[in-house]
């Protein structure tokens, strides 16, 4: 409760000193809307639709994105950290990949896709693969050997290992690179928004920008925050409901 | 009596050069309870390991009834110190662990599983999970998790080693009990000399570093054990055996250095 409270008064104190700046009159309205602007602007940009449309645009980008790159990233992550022969082929050019800058890469995906949905799939597939691969292949390296030696004497093999063992004592920390993850595909969704698409927030922000429209772009922004809270909060209720036995260290 | 367990001449060389176990010979009769004793480090672990078929000897072989043992399988089950279970299984769901592998049928699996829960002690907590439960209790779920699966013998690296005292004698009378009961063939290894003397029907005495056998004794304790036997004049009679031989591996061993 005590908590709450305080996770409560860090936004209070940003949307107090964003109070003073505003309607003390120390900021110019062009540089930074005051708060009662920006829900002015949110409430008009709801009822147009505007505002959910984007949501919804956006949002669908990320998902289809990332979720290409957790069936992609699972069983090449996981063979990776138990396959020494798997890790030696395929390793190095994850490693090389992961360090191209995905804003880099933007001009090949526009060359080779166009400027429709899969190339915006694709920006953010690219983003989080390569860090998704080798997260998953640091959580899975992880596993307890000593289990995996214990089902082996129980007679499980091959991929009854991966299936009743590895992946389930896995999954704890697999949900966390999931959560990790899906946050960096907002950054590359924006990306991807900013430079060939004709809606979703990212654009929304983008084209304010040309007008001088800050309050448009503190509406975008603010919804990109709010999304992702309501995400990381699904996350950790289904990492407590897809594995409730798992002993988290807490914090004091 | 069939032999159970033959390991011919088995050596095991890590890296090319640190010899863990060297020319080790042993066999195990069907139905026996036998140990092995030795200090720390001399290479128990290793030889456990090799014949549970977790690690690769360098030379020698293991023959399981008469046939060459290659890699893990449910015939030898295993037994281990960090009781290893599934965390995200309840105890039920654990001790059918082995039985799922075979695609035992659902009903015979929960069948099986009450079973064994209850001949080691633990009605009740089917729907624990390991996390729940204390230290002898996750023991107990991992010597019924490996019993339901009937391997032909049980392969216990130092089991209770990680238990206090009390504990650790209460289960030893379980598995002195258990063997008497089912007949399982035990393989057990163990640094305390107490607990090699208090189980064994027949004891293997290792050296130090690089591990051979030094000695087998035979145990003269009656066919029931429990912790009055700790105070029989033959258990200390075979304790200081033990001791004295043990005792001798140190002073050599400070004698190399």
């Amino acid at each position: 409760m005590k908590n709450r409270f305080l996770s409560l008064l860090c936004f209070f104190i940003i949307i107090g000193a964003w109070c003073i700046a505003t309607f003390g009159g120390f900021v110019s309205e062009i540089f930074l809307p005051s708060p009662l602007g920006v829900i002015k602007k949110m409430i008009e940009l709801a009822k147009e639709g505007d505002l959910w449309n984007s949501c919804y645009s956006s949002t669908r980008r990320v998902m289809v994105g990332w979720i290409w790159s957790v069936v992609f990233a699972l069983p090449i992550g996981m063979l990776m950290a138990r396959s020494k022969k798997f890790s030696a082929f395929i390793q190095p050019i994850i490693e090389f990949a992961r360090y191209l800058p995905v804003v880099a890469l933007v001009p090949l995906t526009l060359l080779y896709m166009g400027i429709d949905e899969s190339q915006k799939y694709m920006i953010i597939f690219l983003g989080t693969f390569f860090q998704l691969v080798l997260m998953v292949c640091d959580t899975v390296s992880s596993v307890d050997q000593n289990m995996i030696n214990a089902a082996r004497t129980l007679g499980a093999k091959g991929f009854q290992i991966y299936k009743e063992v590895i992946f389930p004592a896995a999954l704890p920390g697999l949900m966390d690179d999931f959560r990790m993850t899906i946050g960096w595909a907002w950054t590359y969704l924006v990306v991807a928004e900013m430079v060939a698409a004709s809606d979703g927030l990212g654009y929304m922000i983008l084209r304010s920008q040309r007008y001088l429209a800050t309050d448009t772009i503190f509406s975008g922004l603010i919804m990109i925050g709010l999304i992702g809270l309501v995400t990381d909060f699904l996350f950790r209720i289904l990492s407590r409901l897809v594995a409730p036995w798992a002993e988290r260290l807490e914090a004091k | 009596m069939a032999t159970k367990l033959q390991v011919n001449n088995l050596t095991k060389i890590y890296d090319g050069d640190v010899t863990a176990i060297d020319n080790v010979s042993l066999q195990v009769e069907e139905s026996e309870f036998v140990m092995i004793v030795g200090p720390s480090g001399c290479g128990k672990t290793t030889l456990i390991n090799m014949i549970g078929g977790l690690v690769e000897p360098t030379s020698g072989e293991i023959l399981l009834d008469g046939a060459k043992v290659n890699g893990p399988g449910p015939d030898r089950g295993m037994v281990f110190q960090g009781y290893s279970l599934f965390p995200w299984l309840s105890v039920q769901k654990n001790v059918e662990f082995g039985l799922k592998m075979k695609n035992v049928p659902k009903e015979e699996r929960a069948k099986k599983a009450a079973e064994y829960i209850k001949l080691v002690g633990l009605e009740g907590f089917e729907n624990a999970l390991p996390k729940q439960l204390s230290g002898g209790m996750k023991q107990r779920v991992a010597i019924a998790r490996t019993l339901a699966n009937e391997p032909q013998m049980l392969l216990m690296d130092e089991p209770f080693g990680a238990l206090d005292a009390q504990t650790r004698v209460v289960m030893q009378e379980l598995l002195s009990d258990i063997s008497a009961k089912t007949h399982t063939t035990i393989l057990f290894i163990t640094h305390d000399i107490d607990e090699a003397v208090l189980l064994g029907d027949r004891i293997y005495v290792m050296s130090r570093r690089p591990g051979t056998i030094r000695d087998v004794i035979t145990s003269k304790l009656p066919a029931v054990r429990n912790h009055d036997c700790l105070v029989l004049p033959e258990f200390l009679e075979t304790k200081k055996k033990i001791m004295d031989m043990l005792w001798q591996e140190s002073q050599d061993a400070a004698m190399d250095r």
